[in-house]
């Protein structure tokens, strides 16, 4: 077992290098995490910004007598096929609505066609040659260019890329959401209650516990199979409205709100509790007065992560049914909607490639929404976080 | 609409009598007090319980009567039954009144209620673990007596194929024979799991090493609730991302190594799920490793062992149940994830090893089958079920041996908050 200090001192350092080694892997693989965030989202931009521009151009528009009957005789012909078909077949209507618009000439802006917006974008299109020398020439003129699109923001799905936008899906979310929230919340908070302030520490109590863990940790489609053999089958609530999704949802956001809201409880000091008790209070009035308000932000803090979880749900939402076509903005809980994710599952599914980039744009407002709730929730959290 | 204007109608009745019993509970109470007779609580207290006397029993009837209705399917008696609540509930304000005398302990009473009402509320979560077994047995066991148990757990033939037709009544002779055996969608299932878990797990573990060994305070208060991001983003972000960039990505590199991939391949939907799932075995890592008491560290330390030999030989194994349970949650959360797979993964079984070609995965099966076009009896949509049932065995089995685990290590070490 004689070993020369050389030998030693050989062994040490690489030991040490051993070490290091360690050391540099471990941190390569955080790099390795935050390399992918960072390429995620400058994919997703990437793919999803130019969504929020459109190509318009600038056509004579003439509502003529004939333009009512047949909508694409109100634009010359050679830019016919340059303008989108969904604008033109809103002609008639618009004469019908406005009857001093007839047998008038305007030079307007209007909505272009999904592939002349591919075209203007450098996206692979199915232009052909001429109506591409078309386009550019018009771009030359200063006829045609790429504009803010309100409408993504302001109409509901369709089937014409350029037409499509997230309104009716983002109602359909803040529907589905506050069904969540009117039953999660109340229930969740009253759970966490009763476990953290009320219960006996017995066999059910362990029970519930165990159980509130376990549902957390269910595949969420199986909640989607509840939604459906119970809420939709037994109960008979509408299919695809943002009752039953949202009570579907409220079910699976229930346990993150409960194990928030039980740590929440859990950090207010027993030296309130003694106190209050201590001036005569019941248990009711300890809670409802003292313990509730203190642990308010924490809960506040976990039933927006909860929330936060629930609005990106997507999978027991398309077994409930609520990817449903929304063409028009509007409607309440016992309509049929369709909600964000939801939506950027059915645009992902088109076969329009001009639908890609509508996808991306849809989650990119998903998860500039996601963010700034968790943030929101952080800065609760900074702001009312008390050590005691 | 019928319905609607008698539920309206109920209800603002009801809020009315709730308020005149608040009203009239307390001005009965304060007259009582200001004669001079000693209360054993508030007038507000007794105001309360009036309320509750009076909206609580009506309420409770009410949804009672609503439910037989939905077992016995009747439809009718909703104006007798609404009618009759509302008998209840002015019951209940006359003898919410009536309780308001001295002696009688109206907080007390409220406790009870409210005690009552917590309990009711804390027994939702068990109801819905309840509703899940329920809802998915039941409609598992119509699948069954239809196809048997054995023949889908041992089958290697997923081809749902015409059954439609025969649950219409005109499954002819010529048709093949609709087979549902599960092994393809199962080894799809794991073969994608097991990608997951091959990203996951050494990036997650060493991202946790580093974050709670070596990191300095500042890269562990950014680092974390950075990768915290990475479980914030919905499934459905990730499905989209695996399929329009992980995927071709993977097809080109697999062209220029001379090999043949499907853009459906299960490599993409694994390595992103694998992505997926890093916080998941980094967050909880972390604080297993954290919770490994200092005094293990320094008595290494002190015995000559350099930093990376404490962590390889004293910290990690101190810490394995914890981490084991870290990766069991995430096996099952790898099981259970719909989106990706269903977004990148292929819809044919293929029963195969090899990660480039196109499989499918229990969950796109259950997707496929109830967003299809059959018939609610039909025996497709009812396999959805029984993968249902199967996906809950098995996950159930994963987070209770994670939770025997953790419980393990918690004892072992007196940690109290993991």
């Amino acid at each position: 077992m004689s070993q020369s200090l050389d030998e030693i001192t050989l062994q040490l350092k690489r030991r040490h290098r051993q070490s290091r080694l360690m050391k540099w892997l471990s941190m390569g693989a955080l790099g390795l995490a935050g390399l992918f965030l960072v390429f995620f989202f400058t994919d997703m931009l990437m793919k999803g910004l130019p969504a929020f521009q459109q190509a318009q151009i600038q056509v004579k528009a003439h509502y003529s007598e004939q333009a009512s009957k047949m909508p694409p005789a109100a634009v010359d012909e050679d830019i016919r096929d340059l303008v989108s078909r969904g604008w033109l077949r809103l002609i008639p209507r618009q004469i019908q609505d406005q009857p001093k618009l007839l047998g008038t000439t305007r030079t307007e802006w209007v909505l272009a066609d999904g592939q002349v917006d591919q075209y203007l974008k450098d996206h692979p299109n199915r232009l052909s040659e001429d109506a591409r020398a078309r386009v550019d020439e018009m771009v030359a003129q200063g006829r045609a260019e790429l504009r803010f699109n309100l409408r993504f923001f302001t109409s509901g799905d369709s089937k014409m890329p350029e037409l499509a936008g997230i309104m009716a899906a983002a109602l359909g979310t803040v529907w589905t959401m506050l069904v969540t929230l009117v039953i999660a919340f109340p229930i969740g908070v009253m759970t966490a209650i009763y476990l953290e302030e009320f219960a006996p520490d017995n066999r059910l109590t362990q029970l519930i516990e165990i159980n509130i863990n376990n549902l957390a940790a269910i595949p969420s489609i199986l909640f989607g199979l509840l939604g459906l053999a119970i809420f939709i089958n037994f109960f008979g609530v509408p299919r695809s409205t943002p009752l039953v999704g949202g009570m579907t949802l409220a079910l699976m956001t229930l346990p993150v709100i409960i194990i928030a809201t039980r740590t929440a409880l859990r950090s207010v000091p027993d030296s309130i509790r003694h106190a209050a008790f201590g001036v005569g209070c019941s248990r009711w009035q300890v809670v409802r007065d003292h313990v509730l308000p203190l642990a308010m932000p924490g809960i506040m803090t976990g039933s927006i992560i909860g929330l936060a979880q629930a609005m990106g749900e997507t999978a027991p939402l398309i077994i409930v049914g609520m990817v449903a076509f929304i063409p028009d903005v509007g409607g309440t809980i016992t309509d049929a909607a369709t909600v964000l994710p939801a939506q950027v599952f059915t645009w992902s599914g088109e076969p329009d490639r001009a639908f890609v980039e509508k996808t991306a744009g849809g989650i990119v407002v998903l998860l500039a929404v996601l963010i700034a709730l968790n943030a929101t929730a952080v800065l609760l959290r900074r702001k009312f976080e008390r050590r005691w | 609409m019928q319905t609607h204007y008698l539920l309206t109608l109920f209800g603002g009745a009801l809020s009315i009598m709730a308020l005149s019993a608040f009203f009239l509970g307390r001005a009965k109470a304060a007259r009582e007090r200001s004669a001079g007779r000693a209360m054993s609580a508030q007038p507000d207290q007794y105001a309360w319980f009036a309320v509750i006397a009076t909206v609580g029993p009506a309420l409770t009837v009410a949804a009672m009567g609503a439910f037989l209705m939905l077992l016995l399917q009747a439809r009718l008696a909703t104006g007798y039954l609404l009618t009759g609540s509302l008998a209840i509930a002015a019951f209940g304000l006359w003898s919410g009144m009536r309780q308001v005398r001295p002696n009688f302990h109206a907080r007390r009473a409220i406790e009870r209620v409210i005690r009552w009402a917590l309990v009711a509320s804390a027994s939702i979560s068990i109801l819905t673990t309840f509703g899940i077994l329920i809802s998915i047995v039941f409609e598992a066991l119509r699948f069954f007596q239809l196809h048997g148990l054995w023949d889908f757990l041992t089958g290697t033939v997923w081809a749902p194929g015409n059954s439609f037709l025969s649950a219409a009544g005109r499954g002819g002779d010529s048709q093949s024979a609709a087979q549902f055996g599960s092994i393809p969608l199962f080894a799809g299932t794991f073969l994608i799991t097991a990608i997951a878990m091959l990203v996951a797990i050494p990036v997650g573990l060493l991202s946790a090493i580093y974050m709670a060994e070596f990191a300095p305070r500042s890269v562990r208060t950014i680092a974390k609730p950075t990768l915290e991001i990475l479980a914030g983003i919905p499934t459905v972000v990730y499905g989209f991302f695996a399929a329009i960039t992980v995927a071709p990505l993977i097809v080109d590199i697999a062209d220029h190594l001379g090999l043949d991939a499907s853009f459906n391949n299960a490599l993409a939907p694994g390595v992103v799920m694998g992505i997926m799932i890093i916080p998941f075995i980094s967050s909880l890592s972390d604080d297993v490793i954290n919770a490994v008491p200092d005094s293990m560290r320094q008595g290494s330390l002190a015995l000559g062992l350099t930093q990376g030999e404490t962590i390889r030989d004293v910290v990690l194994p101190a810490a394995m149940p914890g981490i084991i349970s870290a990766s069991l949650l995430a096996v099952s959360r790898a099981l259970g994830e719909t989106m990706i797979v269903v977004m990148a993964a292929g819809m044919r079984p293929n029963l195969t090893a090899n990660p480039l070609e196109e499989m499918t995965t229990v969950t796109v099966r259950i997707v496929a089958a109830l967003t299809g076009d059959q018939e609610f009896e039909s025996a497709e949509t009812l396999s959805a079920f029984a993968l249902g049932l199967v996906l809950f065995v098995v996950t159930l089995a994963l987070n209770l041996a994670s939770v025997l685990m953790i419980r393990r290590f918690r004892e072992k070490y007196r940690v109290n908050h993991l």
